[in-house]
């Protein structure tokens, strides 16, 4: 837990966080719209005699007791889909329409992509897009088995992501689920500090950097983006949005995130950043018993 | 008559009509609708919102978003039909996607039964439709749910989940 040490001056109740960090995840599942809705996923598990419990926050949302939720008719129907409880949240505040253009830029495996096309009742025209083509594999097994006919998907590096294969020229919204330092999932993987170095914050904040900047390019005046990471590192969060606020047509707006959290700091190692920053939310484990996610939105300007 | 040839690594959207038609072997989109009507009895309007598409021989997808024709991507919706071969067949997810909407040559198994479809087995059960494609189906959560495609003939209902897909239940 050595890497959390740095967050202590940020961080309300230091000790609940750590302590949050130490347990292990229960199993949760977000029910797929397309092809059933939450009652008819609850009766299915119960009938199964699968015990779970529905989040408060979003109906959407069930914590199984079970530690192989992939093993249920539920399942199997594609009625649900194993999503930790907190990555189900960046797609609800983008907030995405049927019929709308969306970019989902670092798509694989397709957990939020294919809650994108649910969101927009798979009407519309989601562009899911990875760069590892072995990523995209799981990601198409995915969106067939929950239904979703609204995916094209392509394979490209995100900071140069090309829209000549459509006919259109701009997304109306785009989400921007970077890969991070992933020090959020450590009560899903404890072996996410095994790699964590500062060198490797700093090089995959270059690439976010990037990924961001071309959101940004390919969306529409008066569109729509929302960054999220599963990382508590300011480096690659707010520094991000930041750097990408200052030097792209866009600005930081408020958000409405349905579980509790931290507004973001707009101070981190004697660097300051944009007031609007606050506008952001960082979700830690100690607030909803949840895994850890960072979560910006921001609005295409002219 | 140069008639253009299939190209792998594209999507093209089916022709409207087989009078359509610019390369060989392709299916028109009036004919999958004809097929899923005269096989399964789902409605053609199902369909309105939906594009067709061939990529690889005879693969045919569904896709409900918007792209031009041609397009060369990776996916584009999802896969529904193989046609070049004597007897067209679904794939499991169109059919677990689409397949309420069928009322002919719908199998209804029981829970014992549907488990073991699941699982990849072949089993001897009673049928006196047609032979061929059936849409395997079972009562789940209080009402009847698409399972898969399954291959019936002489009395034996064939488990065509596919393997990434089996589940033991």
């Amino acid at each position: 837990m050595e890497p959390l040490e740095r967050y202590r001056s940020i961080v309300d109740d230091f000790d609940a966080f750590v302590a949050a960090c130490e347990r292990p995840l229960g199993s949760t599942v977000r029910v797929n719209t397309i092809k059933a809705t939450p009652e008819r996923a609850m009766a299915v598990l119960a009938e199964e005699g699968v015990e779970f419990e529905q989040a408060e926050w979003d109906d959407r949302v069930l914590r199984l007791e079970t530690d192989s939720p992939g093993s249920t008719w539920a399942s199997f129907h594609g009625f649900t889909h194993g999503q930790e409880e907190v990555s189900i949240v960046p797609a609800i505040v983008l907030d995405p329409r049927p019929g709308e253009r969306i970019w989902d830029s670092c798509a694989a495996p397709g957990g939020k992509t294919t809650q994108l096309a649910a969101l927009m009742d798979d009407r519309g025209t989601v562009v899911a897009n990875d760069n590892n083509l072995g990523r995209l594999s799981a990601l198409r097994f995915n969106a067939e088995r929950l239904g979703a006919t609204s995916l094209a998907v392509t394979n490209a590096d995100a900071r140069n992501f090309s829209l000549s294969p459509f006919d259109f020229d701009a997304f109306d919204r785009a989400l921007v689920d970077v890969p991070c330092s992933c020090e959020g999932t450590i009560r899903k993987n404890p072996d996410a500090f095994d790699e964590w170095s500062l060198g490797h914050v700093r090089s995959v904040a270059g690439i976010q950097k990037g990924i961001l900047r071309r959101a940004v390019q390919a969306t529409r005046p008066g569109g729509t983006i929302v960054y999220s990471t599963c990382t508590f590192a300011p480096e690659e969060n707010e520094a991000v949005v930041d750097h990408v606020v200052a030097e792209e047509a866009c600005e930081v707006v408020s958000l409405d995130v349905p579980l509790d959290h931290a507004p973001g700091v707009t101070e981190w190692n004697g660097e300051t950043y944009d007031p609007s920053l606050a506008e952001t939310a960082r979700i830690y484990p100690h607030h909803n018993d949840t895994g850890g996610f960072f979560v910006a939105k921001l609005e295409v300007t002219d | 008559m140069g008639e253009e040839s299939n190209v792998g690594r594209r999507f093209d959207r089916l022709p409207e009509t087989p009078d359509d038609r610019t390369v060989e072997g392709r299916v028109s989109r009036r004919e999958v609708l004809e097929y899923f009507e005269d096989r399964f009895a789902i409605p053609p309007e199902t369909f309105d919102e939906f594009t067709f598409w061939e990529k690889g021989a005879g693969k045919v997808w569904i896709y409900a978003g918007e792209a031009p024709d041609p397009i060369e991507i990776e996916a584009i919706g999802m896969t529904c039909l193989r046609t070049r071969q004597e007897h067209w067949k679904p794939t499991t997810d169109f059919v677990q996607r689409f397949g309420h909407h069928a009322t002919a040559c719908v199998i209804d198994l029981d829970a014992d039964a549907a488990a073991r479809f699941v699982a990849g087995d072949d089993q001897e059960l009673e049928w006196d439709g047609d032979w061929g494609y059936l849409i395997a189906s079972h009562e789940v959560g209080g009402s009847p749910e698409p399972i898969g495609v399954g291959l019936y003939v002489y009395g034996e209902l064939r488990s065509l989940v596919p393997k990434g897909r089996r589940r033991e239940l």
